[in-house]
Order: C-alpha cells, then structure tokens, then sequence
C-alpha cells in the first residue's frame, strides 16, 4: 500500500509550527455538520485562517467524553445521515486543502467498519491519522499495526490521571503526535484552561520526543496563546461547533467560526 | 471449547469480548478499583462483613419455592423460583450493591454515581448509601422515570439525588452515557457503583463474583429439595447480572443447561426488541467488547421492551462468551408472552414477579414442556414485581376507569427533591 495520495504527515505541520516558534492549531468539526458539504466550507474557511491541522469527528450515537456541544452537532449530523461512508468522502473533500486531515472516531463504528479495511480507505481518502479517545494501549494492537501498514498515524490520549507507566505506554502507541486531555471531564468550553494542563504536557514531554497538544476546554484566543506557552499543539473543537451553532444561517457560522480561527491563529503565535 | 472457570484473563477478557475501551481519564480509576477488589476479596474480615449484611440486612439466603401450581404449565417439570425477588429493595441488585459500597468506603470515596434502567438497581445504590452515609446520584432515562415513577420516589425518599436523562433515547443506555460522564469529572472522590455484568473490567468479573451468591445458594438448595442437581437454570437477561449471579456455579457442571430469555419486545422479527444475543452482532458499548444492537455503521440501535430493566443495547461480555462457545442458550421472550407469564405466575403462585423475571418464567413454561415432567428446573426470580402494578394494570386493563390515568402521576420537576 502506498502512502496518502495527498494531505500532509502530520510531522510536518507540527515541524513548521516549531520552526515559527509558535503551536500548532488543531481544529475540529464533525462530518455533516453543519451540513455536508458546510463542513467542507467551514474546514477550508478555518484553514484559510491559518488552521494547521483538521480533525474531522466521526459521528457516533454514544460520544461518552463529549459534552452537550459537540453532543447536539453530532446528533444533527447522525439525523442528516452522516454514514462512515460520508466521513470518508468528506476527508477525502478536506484533504485536498492541503493540511494534515485526522480523524476523531469513537472505536466501534471504526471497528463494524472493519479496522484493517477503515485504515485502507482512510488513507485511499488522503487522511492522515487517526485520534481515538477509547481505545486503551492494551486493546490497540492489531489497530496499530493496521495503521503502520496503511501509513497513518494513531493518536490516543493522556490524561491528568495517567501514571508514568501509562503514559509511557500511551505515548509508545502513538505517532504524529501525543494528545493531552487537559482536564478531568468531557469537551467543551471553560472559563480557564485547566491548571492540570501545564504539568500533564511536562510529564508527557519527559517520556517521548513526539509533539504534545492539548485539547478540551481552549475556546478563545487568550487561552490558546496560554497553552501554546508549553504545548506544541493547541486543538479546538466546541468553541468551533459553538460557533455554527449559534449562528442564525450556515454562512454566518461559518464566518464566525472563520472569524475565532483568525483569533486563534493569534493565540498560538504570541506564547503567553 | 474451553469452559474455563477462570476467565477472565488480567485484561478482563472473556475470549475476545470484555476487556477495557475507556477515556484515558479512567483508567487509572479502574485499575485502583480491581487492587481494591482483588484485596477485598482475599481479606476474610471484608467476606465476613459483606455476608453478615447480606444475612441480616438483604434477607439471604433467599428461599427456593416450588413453584407446583405453575408446573402444571410447564409441562410437568418440576419448576423451583430462586426468590430473588424477596431480598431488601425487592430485587438481585442488592448483593451487588452492597459489596460495591463496601468496597466504595474502603476506597475512602464518599461519593456514589449509578445508572438504572426499571430503578431496581438505582434503589439499591440509594439503600446501600443510605446505609454506609455515602452520597448517591442516580441518572435514569427521561422516558424510565415516567415508567418507573414509584422508584423515582423511593430513591429520593432514600436521600438520592434523581437525574432524568434526556438525550439520545432516554433510556437505560443514556444513562450510563451520563454516568460515564460525570465520573470522568468526579473520579476522584466518586465510584462509579455499576449495575451490571457489562461496562469496563473490572466491572464484568466482579459484578459476577458479588453476584455468585445466588448460584451457590441454589446448588445447596436444589440438592437439599431433590437429591441432584437441576437439568437446567434459568434467568432473564439485560445486561445480565442475574443470570450470571445464577449460572456462574454450574458453568462446570455440563449436565446443568443454562438458559437465557431476552426481551424480544414486539417480536425481534419487528425490529422493536432488546434480544441482543440473539439478534445482535459483536462490538463495542459501554467499556466492552459483546453482543449489541446495531446498525451496519455501528451506531447503537433503538431497543424497545415492556420492561425497563431488559431495554438495553448491549450485554455483559461473559454472555457473548457463553453463548458462542455454545455453554449457555438464549433466546427471545416477546412483551406478549411476558405479560401472560406474569398473569400467570399471580394466579398459580400467589406471586407478583417484575416484568424482566416474568420474561424468564415465560422461557421456562416452554422450557419445561421441552424437557418433560422428570425435568428438575430453576428460574432466577430476580425480583418483584410492585414497581410493575402500574404497567401490568393496564395491560390487563384492571383499573377502575374513574381513577385517574397513573401516567398524569408522576414525579416533579427535574431535581425536586420529595
């Protein structure tokens, strides 16, 4: 099998973030929402602004770590009748913007789909890799040599939680880079980014070289330019969903959710 | 085939199924849980402790009754009712609630969280707090506690703060969605005190092992009553914490069959049905890898029972286990055949069973026409059925009309407290 026909590795946006001395900005919308084809619009908005990587969240009937937010756009993209079919399609669609596309699934669909079959197709689509927020370490073998095969890389998740032993054996799972959970809880937006961040990113940092990025709960500027302090990624989801939610018709969420990308991109461009 | 009495592995694997597919934020939750159980478990004062409260407390043992008026329906094999249904709070979900909040105490945890379905298990969680000054959280489907309105008001009248769950189905499923997610923000001082032999391990195993009392208790009684042990065991089955609290002890028996009725709802030909064994396919909900419900991109079908404590998507993974090694049958029970087992019990026996145990006597009826009148067997009568008046009065339609429609009765607004 040979590598994606187009996107970009993962290790290159996270690279030239470096090189620019400032965070990458990872940022995520579900497939069908809030449309089909406004997903597509609203992604190439967002990297039009200066969105490094896009996470393109699979729609699943239990998102047992996502708050009301993304529970409510996931919902909406369920009844419009996203499949993984669509996903798929719609990665295919994203990555010919020419960033590093991932996408966000809960196992099972990955796993009714076929695993070996998902990572073919996702990686036929262009994809780049692939976070999975319930797949342990333990339970991700024959996943992770599917996506060794297929050229793409599985993300999973840290947390403040993890022992040293775990977040080793996390980190030893993953490539393209390490996702940090910042806080104990389910996505969406806070007040302040979780104080349990900083040290959960240090800690990471002290068992692998790759990149650490830290998600749930950055919904704005300041807070983005705060994490990209001491992370080398800074992912966005809810305050993204937020914004398309909110808005009265489709284009206006999309120009707001262009308008906080823009915001963002500032962010982690002035480490706090 | 292996019939292993000692699965799971140290992954909580049974075969392929069971296992963990949790957020990371978990996992540090679940592994302090198992050193908790597993030292638990080998401290004779925790054992002792656990079996006072069951002798004193919970009632047990719970008696074996023959059921010999019922027989008659069922062929004429000899029909024995483990009575379950006469533990504390009416139901099998005691003996695991107990020695979860014992356990949740010696984790120094002063926060319980549970979900439930029919509310049986939500009121044990509520007594077992009440008992050890735990406080306790329930989250129950939107659509359950309109159905299950009474036990709304014994879990608040028990100190329980009630959450009715309105997304997704507003069901059973739901609220274990929100469980989950109040317990990845609160593991610290919270236990998650799961109702179920499904989830992540070790909820699997050790809610099994907190339930082997039933089946223990059964040998001893089956042979004391007959002489032998029973040509089959019986139980109806969810997420099946009772059927395994029931089978565990006779998995190394192969001259004992086990046999698992499902809620068939409608008909499982209608596509309205919780028979995840015996219509599902493998995957992965909740924190395990088993039977579930679903569609062909692996979203968690809708179910549908008459009763609230079977209408659940996906089933504990030593089921899926047992039934693909072929050690234990399952099969569908409709709402219909529910119903008329249940009527049936009331008038042969003297006994109200809940609506999921119904399902269970309604397999035995044809269970016990199958194997004949020498045939020994024991059916689970894994609680009672006072929660169930309401929806089996109007089933048989035996309410005065004057009265009012008991649907109108039902519990306050979302968080007020009785």
């Amino acid at each position: 099998m040979i590598g994606p026909a187009y996107g970009q590795p993962i290790s290159t946006a996270f690279a030239r973030a470096g090189n620019e001395d400032r965070a990458a900005l990872i940022g995520y919308l579900p497939a069908g929402f809030p449309s089909r084809d406004g997903c597509v619009r609203a992604m190439a908005a967002m990297v039009e602004a200066g969105v490094d990587l896009v996470e393109i969240g699979l729609p699943y009937s239990d998102p047992l770590i996502d708050g009301p937010t993304i529970q409510e756009a996931v919902n909406q993209a369920l009844v419009g009748g996203t499949t993984t079919a669509v996903v798929l399609d719609t990665v295919c669609e994203v990555a010919g913007l020419g960033v590093p596309v991932l996408v966000m699934t809960y196992w099972n669909p990955v796993e009714r789909y076929g695993f070996e079959r998902f990572a073919a197709d996702l990686a036929a689509a262009g994809g780049a890799g692939v976070i999975t927020p319930d797949l342990t370490p333990e339970e991700a073998g024959p996943w992770l040599a599917a996506c060794s095969e297929h050229g793409l890389d599985p993300v999973l998740l840290v947390a403040p939680s993890s022992t040293e032993t775990r977040l080793r054996r996390i980190s030893a799972a993953c490539r393209g880079f390490v996702y940090a959970a910042s806080t104990m809880g389910v996505t969406g937006s806070r007040t302040e980014v979780s104080p349990l961040a900083r040290g959960l990113v240090e800690r990471t940092r002290a068992v692998t070289d790759l990149p650490v990025a830290v998600g749930l709960g950055v919904s704005n500027g300041k807070q983005a330019a705060e994490v990209a302090g001491y992370a080398d990624g800074v992912v966005v989801g809810s305050a993204f969903v937020r914004a398309l939610l909110d808005a009265s018709n489709e284009d206006a969420g999309i120009a707001a959710a262009a308008a906080l990308a823009g915001e963002l991109v500032t962010g982690v461009r002035h480490r706090a | 085939m292996t019939l292993d009495h000692d699965l799971p592995d140290a992954h909580g694997h049974f075969g392929v199924y069971g296992g963990r597919f949790v957020p990371e934020a978990l996992s540090a939750a679940l592994d302090e849980l198992e050193q908790a159980y597993r030292a638990a478990q080998a401290d004779p004062a925790f054992r002792a402790e656990l079996a006072g409260l069951h002798k004193s407390y919970t009632g047990r043992p719970s008696p074996l009754t023959d059921a010999t008026r019922l027989s008659a329906h069922a062929g004429g094999a000899r029909i024995l009712l483990k009575r379950e249904d006469l533990n504390h709070t009416g139901s099998h979900k005691i003996n695991n609630v107990l020695g979860q909040a014992l356990l949740t105490r010696r984790m120094g945890k002063p926060r319980v969280i549970a979900e439930t379905g029919a509310g049986q298990h939500g009121v044990a969680t509520a007594t077992a707090a009440a008992l050890l000054g735990l406080e306790c959280c329930v989250y129950m489907g939107e659509e359950d506690t309109v159905r299950q309105a009474l036990n709304v008001a014994r879990m608040r009248l028990l100190g329980a703060e009630v959450v009715p769950v309105s997304t997704g189905s507003r069901t059973l499923k739901d609220a274990i969605n929100e469980a989950m997610r109040d317990w990845v923000a609160s593991v610290e001082t919270t236990h998650y005190l799961l109702g179920t032999v499904a989830g992540p391990h070790p909820f699997p195993v050790m809610v099994r092992d907190f339930h082997a009392v039933i089946g223990q208790e059964t040998r001893a009684q089956v042979l004391e009553l007959t002489g032998r042990l029973p040509d089959a065991v019986a139980a109806c089955v969810g997420g099946g914490s009772n059927a395994i609290g029931i089978f565990h002890e006779f998995i190394g028996e192969p001259s004992v069959a086990l046999h698992g009725y499902e809620a068939a709802g409608d008909g499982v030909e209608t596509g309205r049905h919780a028979a995840t064994l015996y219509a599902g396919s493998p995957g992965v909900l909740h924190g395990t890898r088993s039977y579930l419900l679903q569609d062909a991109d692996g979203q968690t079908a809708q179910t549908h029972s008459i009763s609230a404590g079977l209408d659940y998507p996906g089933v504990g993974p030593e089921h899926a286990w047992l039934k693909d090694n072929g050690r234990a049958a399952y099969r569908g029970i409709t709402d219909t055949e529910a119903m008329e087992a249940f009527r049936l019990l009331c008038r042969t026996e003297g006994i109200i069973p809940a609506i999921e145990s119904a399902h269970a006597i309604a397999g035995v009826l044809q269970l016990g026409r199958e194997l004949g009148p020498d045939a020994v067997i024991v059916v689970n009568l894994s609680g009672r059925g006072d929660k169930d008046v309401d929806t089996a009065a109007r089933w048989f339609d035996v309410l005065d009309r004057d009265l009012p429609a008991p649907t109108d009765v039902v519990a306050g607004p979302p968080g007020e407290q009785l």
